[in-house]
This record gives C-alpha cells, structure tokens and sequence, in this order.
C-alpha cells in the first residue's frame, strides 16, 4: 500500500477542482513521534506540515492525472508557494481543495487551499489554515528530455482504491 | 507596452518563479547559470509568462523541444550546423552567435537570458 495521506476525495469537478479531506487520528503512529514526551515538556501529537504537504500534492496530483484518464506519469515538481498557519491535531479533519490554474503537454500548474475542521458536540467549524501553489510534470513529456519505463508507476492500486471507495468510476 | 515596461514584469515573474533577488535579474542573467532555473521553472515560467501578457506560448515556441533527441541535431555531445540552424529558425528571440563557438547540447540553455525572454514578450504582443 502506498503512503496515501488523503482518506476520501468528496468533490471532483474534471480538469478544474478535486476536494478530498484527511482526518487526523491519535491511532496514527507518526505522531506519536511527532512530537514525543521529552524533559520537561508533555507529548505534543501534532500533524506534520510535510505530510500536510503531501496530502495537497495528492490532492492536486489526482486531479491532473484524472484531467488526462491516468495515462499521464504526474508528478510532484515543484512547490512554488506553500503557507500555513494552524497545527491540526488528533481529531481534527483537513480539507485540501485543489483547483487548475494551468495545464498543457509538459504539465500544469495548481492552487490550493487547506482547511481545518473543528468537530465539537454541536456540529464544526471550517477555517482555511494555508494555501499552497504546486506545479506538476507530466513524465513522458519532461522538458529535460530523460526517459521513464512505460507502465504508469505513480498511479498503482492504491490510488484506484482511493478513487472507488470515493464513489469515482472511470475507464482506467 | 514598452520594451522597459516588459522588463520589469518580467523581473516580477523571475522573482516569483526562481526565488531570485530583483537586483539579479538583470537584461544579460541567464536563467540556467545565473538565475538558477532547473527543467520544471522553464514551464513555470511559460505558465507566468502567459498569465502575465495574455497570450498563449505553445510547445518548443519559447524553449526548444526534440533537439537533444534527433541525432541530426546533435552529435557527439554538440549541436549540428543543421541544428543551430533549427534552433535559429524556431527560436527567433534567442542569440546563437556565442553559443555556436562552442556548441555543446549541455549549454543551450544558456541562450536563454533574461534579455531574450524580452524579446520574445515583444514580438509577441507585436503579432497579436
């Protein structure tokens, strides 16, 4: 199974907007260690903002190669603006909102947004936390002209799973 | 909209795309060496470029594409006689007299300067 650091994809409009939220949870061993008891200091379990990151990267990533029915290699190439301003803690949900800004042959580029959702006894709050700019490549087409093995290694099961238990169908 | 006007976006959209200081985006910066640019920031940069001027860049238009790849072009490490003349033919905006001295494919980006980006922005808006 491939680190996937989103749970569901909620909302796909094709070739614009793919929205997927991910729900922080305590059972999730890396915050243990993210970050652990030391001297003086309790354990502070915290969602790293580098899988944050990746969770975005999905995001945005799943949208662009669904823009082309998976038979483009996306992948991440460069983060040009990423910005945010809350931790998310153990039970909080993130939703990432990815959007097009351009695409063609070589590849495309995406904004994004993350969102942190409070759960509280009476229902919960939505904030937008950051903002992120990801630019992506598609492979079989890079500008530096390097060559990849044919099979579509970046979009394996783990990624169709995601997309069926989303509710998403497709021919790929 | 002035050659000096075009500069300065330009300069803006370098700032943004490569993380550079605006004092070292001058007319004669090249993007590879001097400015830093890798593969991925060349897309970056037609993308911004586009948003910027409004207009569209197609494939290869600003930045050459299938040189490397045709041994009519390149030979042994070097761009052909023929090639240079390709790349003259497609890349208009690009000067080729000093790279032609020493033709070697792993310094073409170094055409690609700050200045011949101006150009290109020009003649450009020019045609639209």
């Amino acid at each position: 199974m491939r680190w996937m650091w989103i749970d569901r994809v909620v909302e796909l409009v094709p070739k614009q907007r793919l929205v997927a939220v991910k729900h922080v949870s305590l059972a999730e061993e890396h915050l243990h260690d993210h970050f652990p008891a030391s001297r003086g200091r309790a354990p502070l379990p915290v969602m790293p903002t580098s899988l944050i990151v990746e969770g975005c990267a999905q995001t945005a990533g799943i949208l662009v190669g669904h823009a082309e029915d998976f038979r483009e290699k996306v992948i991440l190439a460069k983060i040009g603006k990423f910005e945010i301003s809350r931790d998310a803690l153990p039970g909080h949900t993130l939703r990432y909102t990815a959007t097009i800004r351009q695409m063609d042959k070589v590849g495309a580029s995406t904004v994004g947004t993350i969102e942190l959702i409070e759960h509280t006894a009476t229902g919960s709050t939505a904030t937008t936390i950051g903002s992120i700019d990801l630019m992506f490549s598609h492979l079989d087409n890079n500008m530096s002209g390097h060559e990849f093995p044919e099979h579509n290694f970046v979009f394996g099961e783990s990624f169709r799973t995601l997309l069926s238990s989303s509710g998403i169908s497709g021919n790929w | 909209m002035t050659r000096d006007e075009i500069f300065s976006k330009i300069q803006e959209v370098l700032v943004d795309a490569l993380a550079v200081d605006e004092e070292d985006v001058t007319a004669t910066a090249r993007l590879t060496t001097d400015l830093g640019a890798e593969s991925i920031d060349f897309l970056d940069i037609v993308f911004k470029l586009e948003q910027t001027f409004g207009f569209k860049i197609a494939q290869g238009e600003l930045f050459p594409e299938n040189v490397k790849q045709d041994p009519e072009f390149v030979k042994e490490g070097k761009v052909t006689p023929k090639g240079i003349a390709t790349l003259r033919a497609r890349l208009p905006h690009a000067d080729f007299s000093k790279f032609e001295a020493d033709p070697q494919i792993a310094k073409v980006a170094e055409v690609f300067t700050v200045d011949a980006l101006v150009t290109f922005v020009e003649r450009k808006l020019a045609a639209k």
